[in-house]
């Protein structure tokens, strides 16, 4: 997030695209319930009538993977309407006469033909975030996970640099992370792209230093994602280690991910229960968890915060930091005579410009927002208050793209998937937590209950899904939560493993999977029956 | 400009523009007692515990309603204050089927016995009927123990469904002393607007509301510890206190100093902990064995063969075989250990984490 949490109380128009923040991040939304209550308007885009559109003053129902068009549309409205902020946009921006150039063409009206949100409504939200005097963007996974999910966030910058909504208390860009310490892990260098702090390990300098600090040269070139990664097991790749990852749930196109791993010559896996994943594997490691571990995480407005142990692990179980040390010992490699997260965090902060001013002790409070560059900075809550990381802000010239699948005549419905409430990623926490069974204890498609009766379903009746990777049963419930044509289903259960399903396309820069959207066709069943991967 | 001052039982007391008496009072020596004052809330003024004197005003004011003004001269404890303070006590006790709770009903739940503590205040001097009509037994939600009996209609719970949560599940129906806390229709936690996020159970100074899941601890020997931490989820990074007694973990309550989260939780920082002391949980490294089943191991035995593996597709199959993927779940120290791993062992920069999916 560019903008701590606290401020989210303070905007007078907030846009939430793509979040589903009552369910997700439920104190966060807290925050936005607070500025409401205080006068500010909201702006709600999801595909889904998700609790948050309850609250909006403007709701854009937009088709999934539409993203971009809607925003197109908007941006024209601010444009035209004279709303840009001129002095921002000279002091510290590039591109703008560009981008005002590029939008004029993508009318309200072109946006509803793309997203089928009435261009009304496109003219009233551009006109509302334009007048913002603080206007604040929030959004999650709703964005990103597509195969333009680069172009989605992009256009959002557009929105904030061509309104000057950054850099300032009660603005911004924030992204809401969806798992505890994602944003810790890119902090600590677990990238392809980047070392500890995100340097990138193209430049030649940062060689340099960690070859220092590492004791030996590191490839100058990019590693692999996640995503090749898996295609490459049982070619390039043949050894892996996963820590704390239930892959084969969370990820998309299940039966591939099973394949993938399967023809590993050695998977490792550390865990803290034998998740279907681990039961893979050739060696699993018993992690500590949460309340066992002492350790950091970062959290969304990237707040560095001590984890704390109250409990003894059970049986063997030890930290991850060692398992991974003694691993590496192991191996003969150097530098791994760490003895308590502190010696690790320690060094993080020694190689990282971002932790330069931070130690175990300092973090003590989780009173730091980094980046925190030395000894005695107070920290960073603001980004881009005076300058932008590479001095200006650059609007980039985005256009539209279909999603890698479109509906058609053999998969009419789009699927999209999600989180709920209750339960959290693939359940291996929540679902041994007594009593959330009381409230979610079973898996369903959401589905519009005009399209329950259309397609011959019944609520509370099963349904085959297919997609062109797969296929599952799932129980219908019939809600107006899904617009007609769209239904939902979140990935939480391994007996209804929808990521069987998913996985239509990646994005090209990030390849963050098109979790969010993919085409699937909806039968009546009497019975559920075995997912099948094709 | 100038700072402005008010003077506090003689003490000359600096305040911040809009800060209310008990607020500034904070800063003193004063010990105001309170009831229905929960400093993340809008001022109620309702049970009248923490009435001070202000010179030349004939009434006492509620200090948690009412703001500093410059040159405002207070007295906090005179002895008809606390005369007044030992009635109110008395009665609201007295309401009460018990003025004692076990402490993990709630991270406010012991305010009630402090003050009566205080006060002198199980005289039982005005026992007569009961208010409060308890929903333990009907509502068999696991989470939010609903027992008005205790119940002395501080409307602290009301105000934090609906000032802090934004939810309004929570309603009161009745007046005077036939107030009842309830929710929409008279029905259950899970069939209103509730999400269960708790803050009702960790505002409530008696007990009424109490936190279920943490009770069936209350026979479990040793003192409640707590120790601060972060909620293992969402990216918010809610802090919480931990509570154990001994080696088991018995509950979770809200850290009202949480820089993140201010007190806030949601119902899985707040309720989903009991999946780390579960029976399904590894306790040993596991092998691979010639049956193809995955079999307990020793750590040098499990730990020679991950390393050996590692290497041998590093010899066979070159140093670019090899890859990690960290955890977005784990702490920094398992994520920056895994890319060292990748990085200083065998040079590449073949290490991702799971934001992608
Ligand atoms: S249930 Fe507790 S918090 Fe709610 S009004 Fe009664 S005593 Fe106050
Ligand atoms: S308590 Fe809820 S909102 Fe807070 S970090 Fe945990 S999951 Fe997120
Ligand atoms: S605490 Fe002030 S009136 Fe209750």
């Amino acid at each position: 997030m560019s903008n701590p949490l606290e401020d989210m109380s303070k905007p007078d128009v907030i846009f939430c695209i793509g979040t589903n923040m009552t369910e997700c991040h439920p104190v966060a939304a807290t925050g936005i319930k607070k500025a409401l209550a205080k006068g500010a308007k909201l702006i709600v885009a999801d595909p889904r009538h998700i609790p948050l559109a309850k609250l909006a003053d403007v709701v854009l129902p937009l088709r999934v993977g539409s993203d971009v068009a809607l925003l197109l549309g908007m941006a024209h409205v601010i444009a035209r309407e004279g709303l840009v902020d001129e002095e921002f946009l000279a002091a510290r921006t590039s591109g703008g006469d560009e981008f005002l150039a590029h939008v004029a063409k993508f009318t309200p009206e072109w946006a509803e033909g793309i997203s089928g949100v009435p261009a009304a409504d496109i003219e009233a939200a551009g006109l509302l975030f334009g007048r913002a005097e603080r206007g604040a963007i929030y959004y999650t996974l709703g964005i990103t996970e597509h195969i333009c999910g680069v172009d989605n966030v992009q256009s959002l910058c557009n929105l904030a640099l061509m309104t000057g909504n950054i850099g300032r208390e009660g603005t911004g860009i924030n992204p809401m992370r969806g798992q505890n310490n994602i944003q810790g892990a890119g902090d600590c260098g677990a990238l392809p792209n980047n070392y500890v702090g995100f340097q990138p390990v193209t430049d030649p300098a940062n060689q340099a230093k960690f070859a220092e600090a590492y004791g030996h040269e590191v490839d100058l070139e990019l590693g692999m994602t996640k995503v090749t990664a898996l295609e490459q097991c049982g070619d390039q790749i043949r050894a892996m280690l996963i820590d704390g990852e239930n892959t084969l749930v969370t990820d998309p196109d299940q039966g591939h991910c099973e394949h993938a791993l399967k023809s590993l010559d050695h998977l490792v896996v550390i865990d803290i229960f034998l998740t279907d994943t681990a039961a893979l594997a050739d060696v699993v490691f018993p992690a500590t968890a949460y309340g066992e571990t002492d350790g950091v995480c970062t959290n969304t407005e990237r707040r560095v915060q001590r984890l704390r142990a109250a409990v003894p692990p059970p049986g063997e179980a030890r930290p991850d930091w060692w398992i991974i040390s003694q691993m590496a010992k192991r191996c003969g490699f150097s530098g791994f005579e760490f003895e308590s997260a502190k010696d690790v965090f320690n060094e993080i902060c020694s190689l990282s410009p971002t932790y330069a001013g931070l130690n175990w002790d300092r973090i003590a409070d989780g009173a730091y927002i980094w980046p925190v560059p030395y000894d005695g900075h107070p920290g960073t809550p603001i980004l881009h208050q005076d300058e932008f990381i590479n001095g200006r802000g650059l609007f980039k010239l985005i256009e539209y793209r279909d999603p890698a699948e479109v509906v058609c005549d053999e998969f009419p419905v789009w699927l999209t998937t999600g989180r709920r409430l209750q339960s959290y990623h693939s359940r291996t926490q929540t679902g041994r937590s007594s009593g959330i069974d009381y409230l979610l204890w079973e898996e369903s498609l959401e589905v519009h209950p005009d399209d329950v009766a259309d397609w011959g379903l019944t609520d509370g009746g099963w349904c085959r899904m297919t997609s062109a990777r797969g296929s599952i049963s799932i129980k219908v419930k019939a809600t107006r939560q899904s617009p007609r044509g769209t239904v939902f289903a979140s990935f939480s259960f391994s007996d209804v493993p929808v990521n069987v399903l998913t996985g239509s396309g990646y994005d090209p820069i990030t390849q963050t999977a098109e979790l969010k959207v993919c085409t699937v066709r909806i039968e009546p069943a009497s019975v559920p029956e075995p997912a099948i991967s094709t | 400009m100038s700072e402005r001052h008010i003077e506090i039982d003689g003490q000359s007391v600096p305040y911040e523009e809009g800060e209310t008496l008990l607020e500034a009072a904070g800063r003193t020596d004063a010990e105001i007692p309170t009831l229905c004052y929960d400093p993340r809330l809008e001022p109620f003024g309702g049970c009248r515990l923490c009435v001070v004197e202000i010179e030349g005003s004939h009434n006492p004011v509620a200090s948690c309603a009412r703001k500093c003004e410059d040159g405002m001269v207070v007295r906090t404890a005179t002895d008809a204050l606390e005369q007044h303070r030992k009635t109110l006590v008395e009665m609201v006790c007295s309401e009460n089927r018990q003025v004692d709770v076990d402490p993990l009903s709630g991270f406010a739940s012991q305010e009630l016995a402090v003050l009566a503590d205080r006060y002198d205040a199980r005289t039982q001097r005005f026992v007569g009927r009961r208010s409060g009509q308890s929903r333990v037994d009907d509502d068999d939600n696991p989470f939010i123990l609903r027992d008005y009996d205790q119940c002395i209609s501080c409307y602290r719970c009301v105000r934090v469904c609906a000032e802090q949560e934004g939810d309004y599940a929570i309603s009161v129906k009745g007046r005077g002393f036939d107030t009842q806390i309830t929710v929409e229709f008279d029905g259950k936690l899970n069939e209103s607007a509730c999400t269960f996020c708790g803050q009702c159970v960790a505002t409530c100074p008696t007990g009424a509301l109490a936190d279920r899941k943490a009770l069936r601890h209350v026979d479990t020997p040793g003192p409640i510890e707590k120790t601060r931490t972060i909620c293992p989820y969402c990216g918010v990074g809610c802090s919480v206190d931990l509570l154990t007694k001994g080696d088991s973990l018995v509950g979770v309550q809200p850290a009202m100093d949480g820089p993140a989260n201010k007190g806030a939780l949601c119902i899985k920082g707040q309720y989903a902990y009991d999946f780390v002391q579960h029976g399904d949980r590894l306790t040993t490294p596991l092998l691979r064995g010639d049956d193809g089943e995955l079999h307990p191991a020793s750590w040098d035995e499990a730990l020679d063969v991950a390393a050996a593996g590692f290497l041998k597709a590093r010899d066979e199959h070159g140093r670019h075989s090899i890859y990690a993927i960290a955890s977005g779940r784990a702490p920094h120290e398992a994520a920056y250990t895994t890319q060292r791993f990748i990085r200083a062992g065998f040079w590449t920069n073949h290490v991702d984490n799971c934001s992608r999916a």
